[in-house]
């Protein structure tokens, strides 16, 4: 028996340049970060204070690290393919072959969606949730920090695969037949499968943690009606998560029972039906679309309301949409396919459901407008992205409408248009309302504001640059242009591609940008630096604290007596109608302690995918002993809190003034 | 103006792109589909653009320095306005859901072309990666070249051998997918001769951005010689040329064959679910993707 699986060394894909350049350089400097790491000595800072924190601040904080990583990786891989389009016109065939090209368009498509715009959405409900709520932390810290490791360890395989292997060459749903062994004898399909397996379990804890919260802790007199809106849009996307994220996992173990053990569940022969595989994958894959896209929604209510010095017009109709949309999104998914050659019956039902689902979202877009009307708007940051999204998102819905339609979706569907679509709806939607959260809860997060001006060549280099890189895209996709396409004979769509490319470089310049801004706002920290805890005059629970807050959010429970409760306390104090309140006696509190479990199960859950992949059983059975040893060790865990004095807190309020708390 | 830009694209589209693709179609069905995407693209600009052009304009006029601007803090809620923004998508929901009600049916693909003249019937077989087309009337068969009789409708029974494709003539008609064992079927006709681009639209794998075809619309006298001379020469198509046409194999060169093997098309629909045979169900002559 082999004793490392099908694992050789020809794994290693030492002939092509372009990989082993890219490993060599980013393995580079990992291992330049680590080594200034380990030589400055703050490895046990890091462990301490960041790696075994289950404070839900921290842990949003490294999600949103992650996720600003992996969009490097994913817009590194989509650069390329936009490159190799631009140039493999004709007889070209680009500098990509097809074997390389198919798993660069596989890879950007399950990073952008599972390891960027995932991590982001739950790393700002993370960060923002319970503190809007006025709660000290989730209702289960330590879980919490499973869930983010197990993400990071669903984004490392990923990644491994670049160095040791292939990652799928499918597309980034891996339809079968395609994907079963027949077809894709390799280990990428595996890759794809373990990686996204492991997250998903991440996913759906977090998705149990968020809903419990939201539902059982909140701060005293906050009934549903007063909840923030990001509450709002973060509940029905960790019911959605809840919901769809089993499908999806269940569906990978009947392609992994497929692959590993012989079964026909989508196989070609002995009965095996591939339709039953792209149904499920679509009732997991249109909810998805909302669980991304709601919270951003929640972050432009936020970020309106606040920039417009009024409260969010129209609440309730606000939750009404969202919790519409919330259950709409399960009836729709049917629209991924109107091309497999259903009835008319069922294509028109799902042609008009799709459709419905347009209602709550336009009267989002209404109450945006309304909400900004009457009030005093400031083009900060944010705002910039709230209007650039509503500017550009009701055109992606316009072409949403468009593929909702049959008789244009069987025109359009899988050819560059719908690549276009999807990116016109996921990148102004989900993308711009996570840049708009980032520059809006930076300040509370770090305690100083992120630069402007930058902040500023950033939002005009993604509006411009999305702009120009994908609406060529609306074009060739009518000119007849099928997605995936390494090469072409159509000459006629070059021109368009190389706008596209242009497109992207700028959209390039923005990433810069971005780097340039975290930069220069650090060297700036000094001039930015908040220390009122509210430095946008905010209307919700999160800016009743310093700024950052402490580990302990709220050194007393803030009381909601109504929507936007803090607004209306300043108010009232700016009225001289009543004082702001400082609590004259200090309790002590209990936080969670620090616990490792989340970092050594995920250590083990990436030996037992690696194992797994390569078909290396002893060692996926120490994995899985490993993590299921460390799990219980948790849970016969004698102590999980650790208390913090009176003193201690009165002493930070003292040292930390906030000008209003409630 | 980039907020006017798809509108402007598409309109640049239909004028200067109109070489090939959806905006230039040939035939009944193509025809419709550009129609509905026409008629649902205005119904909609109608309510996006005006909501566009609001919002730049309340951004811009309730700016914070503006001091002419009246800051109302408790416009917070109005049931007019509420009732009016439920009920502008819904009134849009309603024109483009109808719409999308009748379109489905009338362009259904599997109904066929109401004609007086007698439909051809082609089966379309996707195969690792390349297109073969049998004419079961005329006995013969082609690989990646598909040629039909202009004003004639053309009946497809399409499947797959292996991997799932879609099969796509734009400027005749919408796409359908290919499915191993599954019969899928699409109806076209294409009313102006000339040549069009066909190809696979759905990733099948390390060939696809090869698996395209001519379509060639020609007069049906032409298309008789077509026929006529295709008879007399070529290989011909039975299990075990199949057998070999069927391993994969890129950028493959069209060619015919001269005659085919009765009953191939339902041999390949059965062959894939020939090892389990309780689970085998004869290929039924009225479905969609049914097996």
């Amino acid at each position: 028996m082999n004793l490392l699986g099908k694992l050789t060394l020809d794994a290693v894909p030492l002939h092509e340049p372009i990989i082993v350049g890219t490993v060599a350089s980013v393995g580079a400097v990992i291992l330049a970060v680590l080594a200034w790491v380990t030589v400055k000595g703050y490895v046990p800072y890091l462990w301490r204070e960041w790696l075994t924190s289950v404070d839900h601040k921290r842990i949003g904080v490294m999600y949103l690290v992650l996720a600003l990583l992996m969009l490097v990786r994913g817009f590194a891989d989509g650069i390329m393919m936009r490159s190799q389009q631009a140039i493999a016109a004709g007889a070209a065939q680009g500098y990509l072959p097809p074997e390389h090209f198919d798993q660069i368009f596989s890879a950007h498509g399950v990073i952008m969606i599972f390891f960027v715009a995932m991590p982001l959405v739950i790393g700002l409900m993370n960060f923002a949730v319970p503190l809007q709520l006025g709660v000290r932390d989730v209702a289960f810290p330590t879980m919490n920090s499973i869930s983010f490791w197990l993400t990071a360890s669903g984004v490392l395989l990923t990644n491994l695969s670049l160095a040791v292997g292939e990652f799928a060459k499918t597309g980034w749903f891996a339809y079968p037949p395609l994907s079963e062994l027949q077809f894709s004898p390799g280990v990428g399909v595996d890759y794809y499968l373990w990686s996204l397996q492991i997250s998903g379990i991440g996913t759906l804890l977090s998705g149990v943690n968020f809903v419990t919260t939201i539902l059982k802790v909140r701060a005293p007199g906050m009934s549903y009606m007063r909840m923030p809106v990001f509450c709002w849009t973060a509940l029905a996307s960790n019911l959605l998560i809840v919901a769809a994220f089993p499908v999806l996992t269940a569906l990978f173990a009947m392609l992994l029972l497929d692959r590993y053990l012989g079964f026909h569940f989508f196989t070609v022969d002995a009965g095996g039906n591939a339709m039953m595989y792209v149904n499920l994958f679509w009732i997991w894959g249109h909810p998805e679309v909302y669980i991304l896209v709601l919270p951003a929604f929640g972050v432009f209510s936020e970020v309106a309301a606040t920039f417009s010095g009024k409260s969010l017009f129209g609440y309730r109709s606000m939750v009404l949409a969202t919790m519409a949309i919330c259950v709409l999104s399960y009836t729709v998914w049917l629209h991924h396919f109107f091309t497999m050659g259903a009835s008319a019956s069922v294509n028109a039902f799902f042609g008009i459901t799709s459709m419905i689902i347009g209602v709550p979202t336009g009267v989002k877009v209404f109450n945006w407008l309304f909400t900004m009307y009457g009030g005093r708007v400031r083009f900060t940051v944010p705002v910039l992205w709230l209007i650039g999204f509503m500017v550009s998102f009701v055109f992606g819905g316009l072409t949403g409408v468009l593929l909702a339609l049959p008789p244009v979706d069987w025109q359009v569907h899988n050819t560059v248009f719908l690549v276009a679509h999807f990116h016109h709806v996921i990148i102004p939607g989900v993308l711009f309302g996570c840049m708009a959260g980032y520059n809006y809860w930076f300040p509370k997060a770090f305690g100083f504001k992120l630069d402007e001006r930058w902040g500023k060549a950033v939002f005009w280099c993604w509006f411009i640059g999305f702009h120009l890189a994908f609406m060529p895209l609306y074009v060739t996709g009518l000119m007849g242009m099928p997605r995936r396409l390494q090469h072409y004979d159509v000459l006629s769509w070059q021109p368009w591609l190389l706008v596209a490319e242009a497109g992207a470089l700028i959209i390039l310049t923005g990433i810069i940008c971005q780097v340039v801004q975290i930069v220069v706002s650090i060297r700036r920290r000094e001039q930015l630096r908040d220390t009122t805890g509210d430095p946008w005059n905010g209307r919700t629970l999160e800016w009743a604290t310093a700024s950052p807050p402490p580990a302990w959010n709220f050194a007393v429970l803030p009381r909601a007596d109504k929507l936007d409760a803090f607004w209306a306390k300043k108010q009232r104090v700016l009225a001289k109608e009543d004082l702001p309140a400082r609590p004259h006696k200090y309790e002590p509190i209990e936080v969670p302690k620090n616990s490792p479990t989340g970092f050594v199960t995920a250590f083990f859950a990436v030996i037992t995918g690696f194992a797994l992949i390569w078909h290396i059983w002893w060692m996926a059975g120490v994995g899985m002993l490993g993590a299921i040893v460390t799990l219980l060790a948790f849970m016969f865990r004698v102590e999980d809190e650790v208390e913090i004095s009176a003193e201690q807190v009165s002493q930070f309020d003292r040292v930390h003034p906030v000008e209003v708390s409630l | 103006m980039r907020y006017g830009s798809l509108t402007t694209l598409l309109l640049l589209a239909a004028t200067l792109g109109g070489c090939d693709g959806v905006l230039d179609p040939k035939g009944p069905v193509a025809l419709a589909e550009r129609q509905i995407l026409f008629n649902s693209t205005g119904i909609m600009l109608a309510i996006v653009i005006p909501v566009v052009i609001a919002t730049l304009a309340v951004a811009f006029w309730f700016r914070a320095s503006n001091e002419r601007a009246r800051y109302r803090p408790n416009f917070v809620y109005s049931g007019r306005i509420e009732m009016l923004v439920w009920s502008i998508p819904l009134m849009t929901i309603l024109l483009t859901g109808t719409v999308a009600w009748i379109g489905a049916y009338d362009l259904d693909p599997p109904r066929p072309i109401a004609s007086s003249t007698k439909p051809i019937r082609v089966q379309a077989v996707s195969l690792d990666w390349k297109w073969l087309f049998i004419y079961p009337e005329q006995g013969v068969a082609s690989v990646n070249h598909l040629t039909i009789p202009v004003g004639t409708p053309v009946s497809f029974e399409l499947t797959s051998s292996g991997v799932m494709n879609s099969f796509f003539v734009p400027q005749l008609a919408g796409q359908i997918y290919t499915m191993a064992g599954m019969v899928t079927r699409l109806n076209l006709r294409a009313d102006h001769s000339g040549t069009y681009r066909g190809m696979s639209a759905n990733f099948s794998g390390d060939g696809f951005a090869d698996m395209y075809f001519k379509v060639d619309a020609v007069t049906p006298d032409a298309f008789a010689q077509w026929v006529a001379a295709t008879r007399s020469t070529g290989p011909v198509l039975d299990a075990q040329s199949y057998a070999a046409l069927v391993k994969p194999s890129k950028a493959v060169t069209p060619f015919t064959y001269r005659s085919i093997a009765s009953g191939l098309f339902a041999d390949i629909l059965s062959a894939v679910s020939q090892p389990v045979a309780g689970l085998c169900v004869p290929y039924p002559q009225s479905m969609r993707a049914e097996r």
